[in-house]
């Protein structure tokens, strides 16, 4: 077809996920999909087009449209050859077993789950889901990188008549959840805080479980890119170097992480390397593409997005270093403060000071000399993200946490001072 | 397609199952963006697949699938019953759905110009002049410019023998200009933010919407907003700009009248409802000037949540949601309408694919225009106007909200004093509606898509239409977002 340089992303999955709310399943999916997603480059040109019809015409047709629609543009001076072939570390990252789970079994976990909170005059609401999917990418000078693996995620809400509680596990393998573990947790948080009480917003000092560390801390990654940089819509612009948070902080992007999930190789097919991003407050790197690393002068770090894109890169797997302070000690160590189980709807009110606003979810405590009080009222926050981690009074050791509003990430819970809760709402 | 729904359909009944349905979807979808005068995205994908949702033992089963073949179609369906037989396992009770008649038909949303027909390289100098004119500006630091293209083709068959052929097109098209200085990233974004507007239109929208002239402006106001003063803290009469309202309805309306949510189906995901069944006729939602439908009707407008036949195949409705400031109306399915004395579906169920199964989803939900003029709207003697989305915020029983805009203004006697730089507000959804005080005249009404509506596990991303025209609040709490 005339074209120089192509490469292929091929990939396929399979997800099923059991549904229950007011203590029975209500909905219960499985999806098998399929997809060919091509890039061409045509004389200093790229595009890309994608099918999910792997016949022989639907293969034909989406390499003529890359080819075509890449065609209609001008040369870009800065564009690449595509990568070359490169050595992978492998991550066992697939279990058959998993990949086996039938609707029965999930069916069956959650029945267990559904009775555990039943048992106590409860209402239970979660998912089980479990899947597998498989990645390959290739290209015309070499490439062939591969990447499968399975996926589980357990997450139940116990309600109660006037307050709720929330837990959640994510892994590869379906033996790194607990189902009825979490069932009681989540309704010992909501029979922990039944009746809950108001109290004026304000700063207070607060403790943040992993998935509501995970869920604000996680809105700032997106900045630790190249691309962001140059295109000054990060707020590390004019700030790498500086010690922005507290000592106690320690950030890297580390893929072969043993609770880390997710391929050794990124969309361009580079090798995915360690990076360190905060040493000790200081922010010392963030992660580039190929393209934005050859605008510095610098190796690619192996988190590019598949091009052509707006975004360039980001992180993927992100370890947030914990420390020795178990959740119970910090409590014991607060006049007053506030245990948050969960944060929700977390959006971002100021790009560059790194304001972000949401609220808290399934679990608010009042600790009052030591102990847990009582359940609170939700709140709204207002939080600058770079006050908060200059705020860190002491940290948990880590676990792979998963919440809802950011990708999952190895990180501690947070012991954090002056956290600005602005409004509290009505239950 | 309407082949394989029939075999898929077939597939599905012969396994004795209760009820069934099949959607088989055939998508195609063309973006293009650019970023300070280089391709961002430059895209085409095209899907094909079917979903399979069955009834059996009184429970849900649904399976999808693009392996369209013989083979496939029989596993899907066969996958299906399984799922449906293991949710029987833990079902309290079975479920009943409402009467639908069976519907034949074909549909497709009016184009005048089919976005497909227009070559890449059109699109491409277009978005190109456009980030060449912000970036004429200095001070703008980056330029972002997008178009989206989608045909959506839906062959529909269910067991109560309907067999509902529909295609929709939609076209969504803006820019937004970026301007960093010292320690503040300002920006503004044109027509809308997330991406501009979006509409059930082919390519005349992108030609209504006049990109090009309104660059300038712009640019120059992400630049001056350096130089603005910062937004007040305190309370004032609130102005909104009727994109603004637009996603206030979304977030503090649409959301809490989904009957799913408030039946708790949602409850350890989007959440649930402050609309207790208890409410229904009783709750003064809004003031007297505030009327709210749903209406998913082409009578409505091109809204992205505008059709024909919903996913369950009931046809599109027009339903009251707050008639004279009272709360009226849930939005239900075949499943739910009972709960509320519904004879019959009132048509929302909507999926993002044929990968996922339908669920409650808004329509369009709209504020049916005023009575005042725009200078009545904006004759207080003292208020701030803000315009354009920024941030948007909502508790999970959707009470508390907090939304930032990218500019507002100052208002003094019906006049612009000064430009105010981060502009929020925040409040109690039904306090805020009760603040209602004027909306103006249809003129002024322009029907906004919000393209990204989260909800459901696996999430599903959905477009929804929300038709509002300029209005004024009365003592709203401005400016929490950056208090100390």
């Amino acid at each position: 077809m005339g074209v120089g340089e192509l490469e292929a992303m091929i990939g396929t999955e399979t997800r099923a996920l059991t549904r229950f709310a007011n203590n029975a399943i209500h909905q219960n999916v499985a999806e098998h999909s399929g997809y060919l997603s091509v890039r061409a480059i045509v004389e200093g040109r790229t595009a890309r087009a994608g099918t999910n019809r792997m016949d022989a015409q639907g293969i034909r047709r989406v390499v003529e449209e890359a080819i075509a629609i890449a065609k209609l543009q001008g040369p870009d001076p800065e564009l690449l050859p595509l990568t070359a072939a490169a050595d992978y570390v492998p991550a066992r990252r697939y279990f058959a077993e998993t990949a086996a789970t039938t609707p029965a079994d999930r069916a069956s976990a959650v029945k267990q789950a559904i009775d555990a909170v039943e048992a106590v005059s409860q209402t239970a609401a979660g998912i089980y889901t479990t899947g597998e999917s498989a990645l390959a990418l290739l290209n015309t000078r070499g490439v062939f990188a591969y990447h499968a693996e399975t996926m589980a995620q357990f997450s139940i809400t116990a309600l109660a008549s006037d307050s709720s509680g929330w837990a959640k596990q994510s892994a590869c393998s379906t033996a790194g959840l607990d189902p009825i573990e979490l069932a009681r947790t989540a309704a010992n948080k909501a029979a922990g805080s039944r009746a809950p009480a108001e109290i004026p917003s304000g700063r207070y000092a607060v403790i943040l479980e992993p998935s509501a560390v995970l869920d604000l801390v996680g809105q700032i990654f997106g900045d630790f890119s190249a691309t962001a940089l140059r295109d000054e819509r990060s707020f590390l612009t004019g700030r790498i170097g500086e010690t922005l948070f507290g000592e106690n902080i320690d950030i890297y992007d580390d893929f072969s992480h043993p609770m880390q999930s997710g391929a050794p190789f990124d969309g361009e097919g580079v090798p995915r390397r360690r990076v360190t991003l905060v040493e000790k407050g200081v922010v010392r790197n963030v992660v580039y593409s190929r393209q934005a690393a050859a605008q510095s002068g610098v190796e690619p770090t192996g988190h590019g997005f598949p091009l052509p894109n707006e975004f360039g890169e980001a992180p993927a797997n992100i370890v947030i270093a914990g420390a020795g302070t178990p959740v119970e000690k910090m409590i014991a160590s607060l006049d007053r403060g506030v245990l948050v189980t969960r944060l929700w709807y977390i959006r971002e009110v100021d790009p560059y000071q790194k304001i972000m606003t949401g609220m808290t979810r399934d679990g608010t405590f009042l600790i009052e000399d030591g102990k847990i009080r009582r359940g609170l009222k939700n709140f709204r926050f207002n939080q600058n993200l770079i006050e908060l981690l200059s705020n860190v009074e002491a940290l948990s050791p880590v676990m792979r946490a998963s919440g809802e509003e950011a990708f999952d990430m190895v990180v501690p819970a947070m012991k954090i001072r002056d956290f600005n809760f602005t409004e509290v709402t009505r239950f | 397609m309407k082949r394989i729904a029939g075999n898929a359909l077939d597939a599905a009944v012969r396994r004795g199952v209760s009820y069934a349905d099949v959607r088989v979807i055939e998508t195609e979808e063309r973006q293009v963006a650019t970023k300070n005068g280089k391709i961002g995205q430059l895209s085409s994908t095209i899907s094909l697949g079917l979903g399979i949702r069955v009834l059996d033992r009184g429970a849900w089963g649904f399976a999808a699938t693009d392996d369209l073949s013989a083979e496939g179609i029989e596993a899907a369906a066969g996958l299906a019953v399984e799922i449906a037989r293991a949710s029987a396992f833990a079902k309290k009770t079975d479920v009943e759905l409402a009467p639908e008649q069976k519907h034949e038909a074909e549909w497709a949303s009016p184009v005048l110009i089919d976005p497909f027909s227009v070559p890449v390289d059109q699109n491409l100098a277009l978005l190109f002049s456009i980030d060449e004119e912000l970036r004429r500006n200095p001070g703008v630091t980056l330029a972002e410019t997008a178009l989206v293209f989608n045909r959506h083709h839906q062959s529909f068959a269910s067991s109560l023998g309907s067999a509902i052929d529909q295609t929709r097109h939609t076209s969504g098209a803006g820019f937004a200009a970026y301007s960093f200085r010292d320690d503040a990233i300002q920006k503004r974004s044109y027509p809308n933010s997330f991406g501009g507007q979006h509409q059930l239109k082919g390519y005349e929208l992108v030609e209504e919407l006049q990109l090009l002239k309104n660059a300038p402006r712009i640019a120059e106001e992400a630049v001056a907003l350096h130089s603005a003063d910062q937004c007040p803290e305190g309370r004032f009469d609130l102005i909104l700009d009727s994109s603004q309202l637009g996603l206030q309805i979304h977030e503090s309306i649409g959301h809490p009248i989904e009957l799913d949510r408030v039946l708790g189906t949602e409850a350890n995901y989007a959440g649930m409802s402050f609309l207790t069944l208890d409410q229904l006729n009783h709750l003064q939602y809004g003031s007297e000037i505030v009327n709210v439908v749903c209406d998913a009707r082409l009578a409505h407008g091109p809204g992205l949540g505008t059709f024909a036949y919903d996913d369950e195949g009931v046809p599109a409705q027009a339903t009251d949601i707050i008639r004279d400031g009272r709360f009226v109306g849930y939005m239900t399915s075949r499943e739910t309408a009972a709960a509320v004395g519904g004879k019959r579906s009132n048509g929302t169920m909507r999926a993002d694919g044929w990968a996922r199964i339908p669920l409650i989803r808004m329509t369009n939900v709209s504020l049916k225009p005023g009575a005042q003029t725009l200078d009545e709207v904006f004759g207080a003697d003292h208020a701030i106007y803000m315009e354009t989305n920024k941030s948007w915020s909502i508790d999970d029983k959707r009470y508390n909200f907090q939304f930032g805009c990218e500019i507002g203004w100052e208002i003094r006697h019906g006049k612009r004093v000064r430009m105010l730089k981060n502009p929020s507000y925040s409040g109690i959804s039904t306090e805020f509606w009760n603040a209602c005080a004027a909306i103006a005249t249809a003129e002024h009404w322009t029907l906004w898509g919000t393209p990204n509506c989260g909800k459901g596990q696996p999430e599903q991303a959905m477009g929804t239409g929300h038709g509002a025209s300029p209005a004024r609040f009365r003592a709203i709490k401005i400016g929490g977002a950056y208090a100390a």
